[in-house]
């Protein structure tokens, strides 16, 4: 794992040691083989993009990297902690690993100081005071500092999702996984996101998004992953994936989305 | 579109205008909302006849004609023509109080005055001293139990401390083994310092009893047989105890019936399915004669506690349900946040999902304890004196023969003024739990 030369990106970054990884992975939803024969590596500092036409598996996947959904067969190692059936393994993993959602899932009857300094209080047992200092920080990041004592419910979409990004973040997670964090969201409104998201790549963040912005995949990714049916059909620097695709399948798929 | 805006304004620029001018009028109000159509004209008009010929007699017989004094039923009707309250004012400590003996009377008082402290506290957020009362809140049904039925006080308070000590102790274990370990070595020390010690296994010898609690008598209050309880104070009684134990039980009989342990999850089912399957009369009748032959023979078990148990566990089944459908409410991208911040089972439950699924039940949760509340006039068929049972009894008195319609009425205003304020306070919380719009 130490080997240098393991430890650089496709776009030429230095990059850490190997935080996650995904071997061999299945998944089943009853008799539907939804994710087939998954690997994946991911270094630290890493960042990667996953797309692909919907129901192809890409939202499953990283659902799958904090147990939010059960895998049946291979392994997934995140932060040298496997993911088995252990209650204890999984809470390690999930302590480690923030999340975005598509639809923000911010707690409505908490207000968005609350809803970040629930976890740090609970889970990593911080003293209020000091879960508030963090909390106020990352709202400062996210650029919203002045909304800490409202409800979600009054905020706009966008605002909502960077409360769920500060939220994540207030746990000092490792990794990050975006699911499709701007797809709900108004036009006028995915920039500020992005924007945010840009930022926390520029800063180291190990990042997985699942997203169509393929500009936000050009300037941030280091690596574009291409799902199909369940399978990772191909995977590569966002350069050549956008002008010089390998398989068809993608090719198919690059025309269509960026067609108009 | 009828008048034309004279100054065009840039955008971001136009002022922010008042509202149109509403029509205001006591005339305007009647055309728009009485006589606005043929029909509502017609709907009206009923409406006011119907009033017109109830409201007067109804008032005519209950105030303007009725009797506030008399010793009997012809007196009276010497007075005037309508009610006759004088009945009620003679039996108003028997439908208060039952037949609870006069001389102890202020007990009861006492632990309605804590009742009310404890709602009072409870209930209003910004309640000055609120987190004593809620301290007194967890004490209220000890003290409450204490005081109506009496007995050895000193007792009560030492179990009490104990329970409180081991409390103490098992909650700062961390591994389940040694929280079980602390509450057994609590409960032997106190059986064998306080509660009459302890006959060591296979043999007669007895040890400890080390203090008898039972010379202490300083704190002792004459006991109170609970056949004697009876009227409004029963109706409390009954009702408070299924409300209070029955939203926590039908809150985890909810949770269970979603676990995903089959174990668990079947025990629920079949409760709830069973408990909701069974009139609440024929429970009652369980819980008065059957329950006897259950029980290993010898063993007396108050009927009232009965009464108590078979309502609350009728009250748990539907609030089961009730919370079911609030838990099913609330998006499962909820549990998914809470999971994914690494928050475990009963802290995601605890502070993300019941909150909602509560709030969002509310109304439902208020009809249920109303129901539960009414209900508790069922025990009426097992004997006890509910104030419709002492109201029976009353009438049965020569002196006041046929005064039915006082009786029942005077019962249903208590009632409609226990419920009536219970469905205010839930439309009270639903707005201060609504965090969603607000501005």
């Amino acid at each position: 794992m130490n080997d240098s030369t393991n430890n650089v990106s496709a776009t030429g970054r230095a990059l850490g040691e190997s935080t996650i990884q995904i071997r061999n992975m299945h998944k089943w939803y009853g008799e539907f083989h939804v994710l087939r024969d998954i690997n994946l590596d991911v270094k630290s500092g890493e960042r990667i993009v996953v797309c692909g036409p919907s129901g192809s598996g890409k939202s499953t996947m990283i659902r799958c990297i904090n147990r939010l959904e059960e895998h049946q067969q291979g392994d997934i190692i995140v932060d040298n902690v496997e993911l088995t059936n252990d209650l204890k393994n999984i809470e390690a993993v999930r302590r480690e690993v923030g999340m975005v959602f598509q639809h923000f899932n911010l707690f409505p009857h908490l207000t968005v100081l609350e809803n970040c300094t629930l976890a740090p209080i609970w889970v990593r047992k911080q003293p209020k005071a000091e879960a508030e200092a963090i909390a106020m920080k990352y709202l400062e990041r996210v650029k919203i500092p002045d909304q800490a004592l409202k409800y979600p419910g009054q905020l706009s979409g966008g605002q909502q999702q960077r409360v769920a990004i500060a939220r994540s973040l207030c746990m000092s997670p490792k990794v990050m996984l975006f699911d499709e964090p701007t797809s709900a969201l108004d036009p006028e409104m995915i920039k500020e996101v992005l924007d945010v998201m840009i930022e926390l790549a520029e800063e180291g963040m190990t990042m997985i998004c699942v997203t169509h912005e393929m500009g936000f995949a050009k300037t941030v990714a280091d690596r574009v992953i291409f799902m199909d049916e369940g399978q990772i059909i191909e995977e590569n620097e966002p350069d050549q994936f956008f002008n010089n695709p390998q398989s068809e399948r993608t090719q198919l798929f690059l025309s269509q989305i960026l067609a108009h | 579109m009828s008048e034309s805006t004279q100054t065009k304004y840039e955008p971001g620029q136009h002022p922010s205008l008042p509202p149109p001018f509403k029509t205001r009028g006591v005339a305007l109000w009647l055309k728009e909302n009485l006589f606005s159509t043929p029909t509502n004209v017609v709907l009206s008009l009923l409406a006011i006849y119907f009033l017109y010929k109830v409201v007067p007699g109804v008032l005519e017989w209950s105030l303007f004609d009725a009797a506030f004094t008399g010793n009997d039923r012809n007196e009276c009707r010497a007075q005037a023509g309508g009610a006759c309250w004088a009945f009620i004012g003679e039996r108003l400590q028997l439908f208060t109080y039952g037949f609870y003996p006069e001389a102890e009377r202020w007990r009861v008082n006492l632990s309605f005055v804590l009742l009310v402290v404890c709602s009072v506290g409870l209930l209003w957020e910004n309640c000055p001293g609120r987190k004593w009362i809620i301290a007194l809140s967890v004490v209220f049904p000890f003290a409450a139990a204490f005081l109506l039925v009496g007995g050895n006080g000193v007792k009560l308070f030492v179990a009490l401390a104990c329970v409180a000590v081991a409390l103490a102790l098992m909650f700062r274990g961390s591994s389940t083994t040694f929280v079980i370990v602390i509450g057994a070595v609590c409960a032997f020390l106190a059986k064998f310092i306080f509660f009459g010690g302890i006959t060591l296994p296979f043999t007669d010898i007895h040890v400890g009893g080390i203090i008898d609690l039972d010379d202490y008598t300083f704190l002792n209050l004459p006991e109170v047989s609970t056949d004697l309880f009876g009227g409004f104070m029963l109706t409390l009684i009954i009702g408070v105890t299924g409300i209070v134990f029955s939203l926590p039980l039908g809150i985890l009989l909810a949770l269970g019936r979603q676990s995903n342990l089959p174990i668990v999850k079947y025990a629920c089912v079949v409760f709830i399915e069973f408990i909701r399957g069974v009139p609440l009369i024929t429970l009652l009748f369980v819980a008065s004669t059957m329950l006897s032959y259950f029980l290993p023979p010898g063993t007396t078990f108050n009927l009232l506690i009965r009464v108590l148990i078979m309502v609350t566990l009728f009250a748990s089944a539907y609030m089961a349900e009730v919370v079911r459908g609030g838990l099913q409410a609330v998006h499962k991208g909820q549990t998914e946040a809470a999971d994914a911040l690494g928050l475990k089972y009963w802290p995601s439950m605890r502070l993300i999902v019941l909150p909602q699924a509560l709030k969002i039940s509310i109304p439902a949760i208020v009809n249920t304890f109303i129901g539960l509340y009414k209900d508790s006039t069922l025990v009426i068929v097992i004997g006890l004196l509910d104030p419709l049972g002492i109201g029976r009894a009353s009438l049965a008195d020569t002196k006041w023969n046929g005064l039915t319609n006082e009786v029942y009425l005077f019962v249903a205003i208590f009632f409609f003024i226990s419920c009536y304020a219970m469905a205010r306070y839930s439309l009270y919380l639903e707005n201060k739990l609504h965090t969603g719009h607000k501005r």
